[in-house]
């Protein structure tokens, strides 16, 4: 027997987060986004102890500030998309103000550091959260456009083919078959 | 997190064509490791040696002798341990049922051969580009599909 699941990889990585900062029996907060704060100051053993038991789960600490921003930013774009609230404010002004930092700044560091543009990114995460809405929760491409605040669905339409080189159709009917196949 | 380079594999038993894959992965300004195999048998065979280095995209002719790119795909696909691994085919068919095809079978990315070395490299670099994307972002591996 074979079962699809279907997960909110937010929910999973927050369950397993709390699960081993418990170990520790620190106090902190964790601020959203991929940030963790103690309330207390760690010593070195102990945060060996963290990175080790967060390995297990594929989860790494990031030291380096960049690394740090630009994680930063991919979990910004992230919340955003994946948040059910319709999006007003535009990218790079709630970018710039969530973060702190210009959005040039923001914007060069990304580039340098991602093989990708914030604009590039964006796009590719929007596509991808509209191929999850397409296949787990069988949405009409009128309502995926509808909630990822595409103007048409003709834009979402073309924005999916020029993504990916397929139609949102044909991508829908490989999934299903693929599918289909393993079960 | 740049300077990890990328580990491809490129599987075409045509020499033309792999030498001019390797001439254009070198004009592309990424760090890439590349390695090539004539045939998926002899990739097979490499790539399930125990604690194998394991590549984060491999590139796959179709029409190949002792064991074709559609053989090799399936292969992948049921190795667990090759999950990870994203698969390129390419080839010089542009059938759309070929494609497809592919697709079920579990390929991430269709690029039909192009004609031009200008356009093969730019291929290469797109498909580079946004499966560097799937391995280091928050994005959904199982729905990464892209036609070049």
């Amino acid at each position: 027997m074979k079962l699809q699941l279907k997960y909110d990889i937010n929910v999973t990585f927050k369950s397993v987060l709390e699960e081993q900062l418990n170990k520790l029996a620190i106090p902190y907060k964790i601020n959203g986004f991929g940030e963790v704060e103690f309330l207390q100051p760690v010593n070195m053993k102990k945060m060996e102890e963290l990175t080790i038991l967060l390995s297990t789960y594929g989860i790494s600490i990031i030291n380096d500030h960049k690394t740090q921003l630009v994680q930063k930013i991919k979990d910004t774009i992230n919340g955003m998309i994946n948040s059910n609230e319709t999006i007003t404010q535009n990218f790079s002004d709630y970018l710039a103000e969530r973060l702190g930092y210009s959005y040039a700044y923001l914007s060069n560091l990304f580039s340098e550091n991602t093989y990708s543009s914030i604009e590039n990114f964006t796009i590719i995460t929007k596509i991808d959260k509209a191929k999850e809405l397409l296949t787990t929760e069988s949405l009409t491409l009128t309502e995926v456009a509808f909630q990822l605040g595409y103007s048409s669905v003709a834009h979402l339409s073309r924005q999916f083919k020029k993504t990916t080189g397929i139609t949102p159709t044909l991508f829908q009917k490989i999934i299903a078959q693929r599918k289909a196949l393993t079960n | 997190m740049i300077k990890d380079p990328l580990n491809i594999v490129l599987v075409d038993d045509d020499e033309d064509d792999r030498t001019f894959f390797k001439e254009a992965i070198d004009e592309i300004n990424m760090n890439t490791n590349l390695s090539m195999f004539t045939n998926g048998q002899e990739f097979i065979d490499y790539i399930t040696i125990p604690d194998q280095n394991l590549p984060q995209v491999i590139f796959l002719d179709l029409n190949m002798p002792i064991k074709n790119g559609l053989e090799c795909l399936t292969e992948i696909r049921k190795n667990d341990l090759l999950d990870k691994l994203s698969v390129a085919i390419y080839s010089t068919s542009c059938s759309d049922k070929d494609i497809e095809k592919t697709f079920v079978l579990g390929a991430n990315v269709y690029i039909n051969k192009p004609n031009s070395f200008k356009k093969l490299k730019s291929a290469i670099k797109e498909v580079l580009k946004i499966n560097w994307q799937y391995h280091t972002s928050n994005l959904k591996r199982e729905n990464f599909l892209l036609k070049i």
